[in-house]
């Protein structure tokens, strides 16, 4: 059914995407390669992988923006994947019921056997969210690694999405957010955490957390500056000295 | 929007298709053409024909055709679902009275409904593959009031030349349809430039950011994409056509779909009837080239925010 969920769900399971601790290694993206491709939707074809020209399927893939101008100028790494949204067009547009979202946790996915690949659901998505897997024939898409969060063999501390267990720099948050005593809503509500293209209605579960001000001290443009010695002291004499 | 030539041949095809059944269906219902046998055969082939060509071809870009059959049961909340289950529903009344029309030579009546509920189906078949474009609000250049007016105006009037050559050369020729193709040829243009100037004009929807939620720490620019590689979403959401050439092709599509046949189509009226056929022909040609120049522009031109993240700054 494409139909979205009538009510809400009692969970809204999703992550929440630090851009402030983002080092922009794509382990994540490593690792959710690695994971999926013997996953759910194993496998994630790759096309000429060896070649000059490679192609293939990721769920997840990392940005890298520069924001801003000079001194307030920064770099932010921004890892993008599925982000579960309430409204999801890529759900309502299928036209086979291949794509649903769980009315139990809210996750978004596709039954690969029922998908014909007519790729509507991925010109639906803002985010880019979908991919076509040309060697399969169907859309795959990041399913919150379905298969390892409700994974009774998984010891607990593993049941994250993958990109989340393996993120040395724990930008990235697992968790519920229709709870507000999670520890991912409190992260939300303490680092004002945003939306996505909001304007496109959607809705999205993930959230993001701005990166914070800056301290400015150590480093940057006009840094050469900062570093100059004190007015006084024997440092300042020095720097007379030498000067002259 | 990357133009795959399947879905460039299904719109134009199934649209001049539709087109030419709905007027087929209501001329012949009311008994303004006879219901000669031959006409009959030639005008509903043509028009089954591309329809099912059309509906074939959008197949062939599936992953998996031979589940294509699937695609009926969402239309509770999916257009391209719709436009299925009519496209199909469309066939009952519109085989019937092709049936009707060449086996028994009827057209009116009992028949002429059907030739009614054909012509009501090729409409609404037309409104859902509008709608599957209009929809997606993704696409904002798509996502616009005068894209669905568009879709049935340029239906119509390819439908309307082809219908027009084709009583020509059976000699059925009605008095009053060159002045009919020529108002629908006008409205169509004037829709078309409508739509142009208002995606032109149009303020972004979307911008790098918005898409990124950085846009208060200031300008927002892609500085590494993901990967070294082009990937599918460049490929199938990035495709970008010089401005310049656009320009020129917009040229190219209103020379070909509207102002050569609409000029045609005044001279019909006061050409004897072997240069009219020959004038009518020339017409319905150039306005399937033009459709096919226009649908490809439809594609080209229109951008996805999801660019926002491989280096757009809007919209």
């Amino acid at each position: 059914m494409t139909g979205l969920p009538t009510a809400p769900s009692e969970k809204r399971l999703g992550l929440v995407i630090d851009l402030d601790t983002c080092v922009g290694c794509h382990a994540c993206a490593v690792n959710c390669k690695e994971w999926n491709t013997g996953g759910y939707h194993a496998p994630l074809t790759d096309e000429r992988p060896y070649d000059t020209d490679p192609s293939g399927v990721w769920l997840n893939r990392i940005h890298t923006f520069e924001v801003g101008e000079g001194e307030s100028g920064r770099l932010v790494h921004f890892p993008k994947s599925c982000l579960h949204c309430e409204d999801a067009p890529c759900v309502t547009v299928c036209p086979t019921g291949a794509s649903y979202k769980r009315s139990e946790d809210g996750i978004v996915l596709v039954d690969e056997d029922m998908c014909i690949g007519c790729k509507l659901c991925s010109w639906a998505c803002p985010y880019g969210a979908r991919e076509y897997d040309q060697d399969a024939g169907v859309m795959k898409k990041c399913t919150l690694c379905i298969d390892r969060i409700y994974n009774e063999n998984l010891d607990e501390i593993d049941r994250v999405p993958a990109c989340v267990a393996t993120c040395p720099a724990s930008a990235r948050h697992f968790g519920d957010l229709a709870d507000p005593q999670s520890h991912v809503s409190r992260l939300v509500e303490a680092r004002g955490g945003f939306d996505l293209m909001p304007e496109m209605e959607t809705q999205p579960v993930n959230k993001y957390l701005p990166p914070r001000a800056k301290g400015g001290q150590a480093g940057g443009p006009g840094s050469d500056d900062k570093l100059m010695p004190a007015a006084g002291g024997f440092l300042a004499w020095l720097d007379r000295t030498l000067s002259d | 929007m990357h133009p795959a030539y399947s879905v460039i041949f299904f719109t134009t095809a199934s649209g001049l298709g539709y087109g030419l059944l709905a007027l087929l269906g209501l001329y012949a219902a009311a008994g303004l053409i006879p219901a000669d046998r031959w006409f009959g055969i030639t005008g509903m082939a043509v028009a089954l024909g591309l329809i099912t060509f059309g509906l074939l071809s959008s197949t062939f870009h599936l992953g998996h055709p031979e589940r294509a059959w699937r695609a009926v049961t969402q239309w509770r909340s999916s257009w391209l679902s719709r436009e299925g289950l009519v496209a199909l529903a469309t066939y009952v009344p519109a085989v019937l009275f092709a049936a009707g029309w060449v086996l028994f030579g009827r057209t009116t009546g009992w028949w002429g409904i059907l030739g009614v509920l054909a012509a009501i189906g090729a409409a609404l078949t037309v409104y859902c593959t509008g709608m599957i474009y209009a929809s997606l609000r993704a696409i904002p250049r798509w996502h616009n009031r005068w894209v669905v007016p568009n879709y049935l105006a340029l239906a119509l009037a390819t439908g309307g030349v082809s219908f027009d050559a084709l009583t020509r050369v059976f000699g059925l020729e009605r008095p009053e349809s060159a002045l009919v193709v020529s108002i629908v040829l006008a409205a169509s243009w004037l829709l078309k430039v409508i739509y142009w100037r208002d995606i032109d004009a149009a303020a972004p929807v979307s911008t790098s950011g918005s898409a990124t939620g950085l846009g208060n720490f200031g300008d927002v620019r892609l500085l590494d994409p993901p990967h070294t590689q082009d990937n599918y979403l460049q490929r199938e959401m990035g495709y970008r056509i010089a401005r310049k050439h656009a320009a020129k092709l917009r040229r190219i599509a209103v020379i070909l779909t509207f102002a050569l046949p609409l000029a045609l189509s005044l001279l019909l009226l006061t050409l004897p009837s072997i240069p009219a056929l020959v004038a009518a022909s020339l017409s319905a040609l150039s306005c399937m080239a033009g459709v096919v120049v226009e649908r490809w522009l439809f594609f080209a031109e229109a951008k996805h925010v999801v660019t926002l993240y491989y280096g757009a700054c809007e919209v």
